[in-house]
């Protein structure tokens, strides 16, 4: 084990530039492919010279938003798992963890069901903003007023459970069966027909809550010895706390507004990056995005290229995944331990 | 660094962890900090550290209160090493050494020479440099405190707060760590080590401070620890002698019931 983490120790710029590259490529590969054939360079081309032709439009009004926000949200789970498992120091952390995932996919529903989501195109993911946001807000207000890390986990997860039995109250009571079907659908999770106004709205949250969540790399390091050692180290926990569930509010508001609850990435990425940054929390963090990146993207190639039809939602293909691999790496940690 | 706590208070659920403790550690003073369990001794290690609010009372900091300095500055200043050694992630020794750097280093380079150099021989001090590519998981016990020891060290501060730094190690390693710890001391920094082990305690400190049920029992050069003293923070009667001019105290058994009846009311 001391030679692979010694390894591990020497390759973190190596590690963090090829998994940029393979993020890049999964993009372009999502680009490329779909069900119709799209010759991505001669559409790049036209796009160039801006002529309107079909293989123009398949690409920027199809794919391109398809395969960024692919690329954007994957980065938001990964990362945003990394972080929260570095807050909390605990490997069973998840975006979800703080309840903005519950409250932005609540947020949604909510406009789905008033059929404010047929008024205006960008309706359902601003639902999901407010809803990510009145999350962030009802936790803020509790950890404003320093409380404490466990306080933290059980404030989340309580608001995550009282968003689904909202939004399970929404189907319940919905009055026709289509808009039912309609919102578990959605809740399911997918890049499906996303344009790119949504991607406009969804990536300067994300890019904010990137850019907080990465900042707080030298204090997940410290907080690796608890505490009190971190607060000794001159971090303040009060707000660190505070930085990560905003970033993460932002990270993962923005990317549930726009593409439902989409699970396990921000749980089993981490798990599966962590061995190859020497277990750093700080490091992990931007491997942590790019991986999630690479696996949102592939999940999303997958679901194009099986032959199944309608089409596997995104998020079930995740879970189906995310499970029994997740399973069989604690598993495999039991047997080390 | 002056370091002290002036008329410190302590509540923790409904009890005083401390009561009304005035104590200081000046640079260069090697200082044991001894009493019974419960006595208060990490409350009053987390007071100095400036990590435990006060009910009343306060810490000074060569006179200035602790939020007068950027946080940055005192972490730089004061090193602590937590009783509780657990590692949330299976980090390599020298990876958590390294965090001791962490109040010097801006936060998106890498480390600098001065860095690896204060690692380098953090890990020297503590012995433990042929575990350094070790995770502290794989360690023993003895093993783990002096790689957190070496975590503290790291940070070069002129003041070390160590709670129970010995409390694990065997007898070579007991004494080697206290020894390193005086050799602290003689470099100028204000060392505070909280013991449990009264000869360690006699032998190496400059004073001790004795806290029995969250006040000061004594404070002074190792002579306070008298047979009232022992008596009434621990119950215990102790065999004492001295081997080469320097004391040795022992434990022997608990007191006739007198003395420390009136500890209990505190």
């Amino acid at each position: 084990m001391s030679a692979a983490l010694i390894r591990a120790e020497r390759a973190y710029g190596p590690l963090v530039v090829a998994l940029g590259g393979l993020t890049l490529a999964a993009t372009f590969a999502s680009l490329a492919i779909g069900y119709v054939h799209l010759d991505v360079f001669a559409a790049l081309n036209d796009v160039a010279h801006g002529r309107a032709s079909l293989p123009a439009l398949v690409l920027v009004e199809l794919r391109l938003p398809r395969a960024a926000l692919g690329c954007a949200v994957g980065f938001s789970l990964g990362l945003t798992g990394a972080a929260m498992q570095g807050l909390l120091r605990n490997p069973l952390a998840d975006p979800g963890v703080v309840g903005v995932s519950g409250g932005a996919a609540l947020g949604a529903v909510v406009v789905f069901y008033s059929g404010l989501a047929g008024a205006f195109s960008l309706a359902l993911p601003l639902g999901g903003v407010a809803g990510a946001v009145v999350a962030a807000l009802a936790l803020y207000a509790l950890v404003g007023r320093g409380a404490g890390t466990m306080t933290l986990i059980l404030a989340g997860v309580t608001i995550n459970s009282f968003a689904g039995a909202l939004t399970a109250l929404a189907l319940n009571l919905s009055p026709n069966p289509y808009a039912a079907f309609e919102i578990m659908f959605w809740l399911m999770g997918s890049l499906v027909d996303r344009s790119l106004p949504q991607l406009w709205l969804a990536l300067p949250l994300m890019l904010a809550g990137w850019a907080l969540l990465l900042s707080s790399a030298p204090a997940l390091d410290a907080l690796t010895l608890g505490e009190d050692t971190a607060t000794s180290l001159g971090f303040d926990l009060k707000r660190l706390r505070l930085t990560l569930v905003a970033g993460s509010a932002l990270a993962v508001g923005g990317a549930v507004a726009v593409t439902g609850a989409i699970g396990f990435v921000g749980l089993v990425v981490p798990h599966l990056l962590r061995p190859f940054v020497g277990h750093r929390p700080g490091r992990l963090l931007l491997v942590s995005g790019f991986g999630g990146a690479i696996v949102l993207l592939g999940a999303d190639i997958a679901v194009r290229l099986l032959p199944i039809h309608p089409e596997l939602r995104l998020g079930v293909v995740t879970a189906l995944i995310g499970a029994p691999f997740l399973l069989s790496l604690i598993d495999r940690m039991r047997r080390e331990a | 660094m002056r370091i002290e706590a002036i008329d410190a208070t302590v509540r923790l659920g409904d009890t005083n962890a401390l009561d009304r403790v005035d104590c200081a550690v000046r640079p260069g003073e090697m200082v044991g900090l001894i009493g019974p369990n419960g006595a208060g001794k990490t409350t009053l290690m987390r007071v100095l550290a400036g990590l435990q609010p006060l009910q009343s009372g306060e810490a000074r900091y060569d006179g200035r209160r602790a939020r007068d300095f950027p946080r940055r500055e005192l972490a730089r200043r004061i090193a602590f090493l937590a009783q509780e050694g657990e590692a949330a992630w299976p980090l390599r020794v020298d990876r958590l050494v390294a965090l001791g750097r962490l109040p010097h280093r801006d936060a998106f380079f890498g480390e600098s020479a001065a860095d690896a150099a204060a690692v380098e021989a953090a890990l020297a001090a503590a012995d433990v440099a042929h575990l350094r590519a070790r995770t502290l998981r794989a360690l023993s016990g003895g093993e783990r405190a002096r790689a957190l020891l070496a975590r503290a060290l790291a940070v070069q501060a002129e003041t070390l707060l160590a709670d129970e730094p010995v409390a694990a190690l065997d007898p070579l390693h007991q004494l080697q760590a206290m020894a390193l710890l005086r050799a602290v001391a003689r470099n100028g920094a204000g060392v505070v080590a909280a013991l449990h082990d009264l000869t360690l305690a006699a032998r190496f400190c400059d004073r001790l401070i004795v806290l029995a049920g969250g006040r000061v029992l004594a404070d002074g050069p190792p002579g306070v620890l008298t047979d009232a003293v022992l008596a009434a923070a621990y119950g215990v009667e102790a065999v004492r002698g001295e081997h080469g001019g320097e004391p040795f105290i022992v434990p022997w058994r608990a007191s006739a019931p007198s003395p420390g009846a009136g500890e209990t009311g505190a």
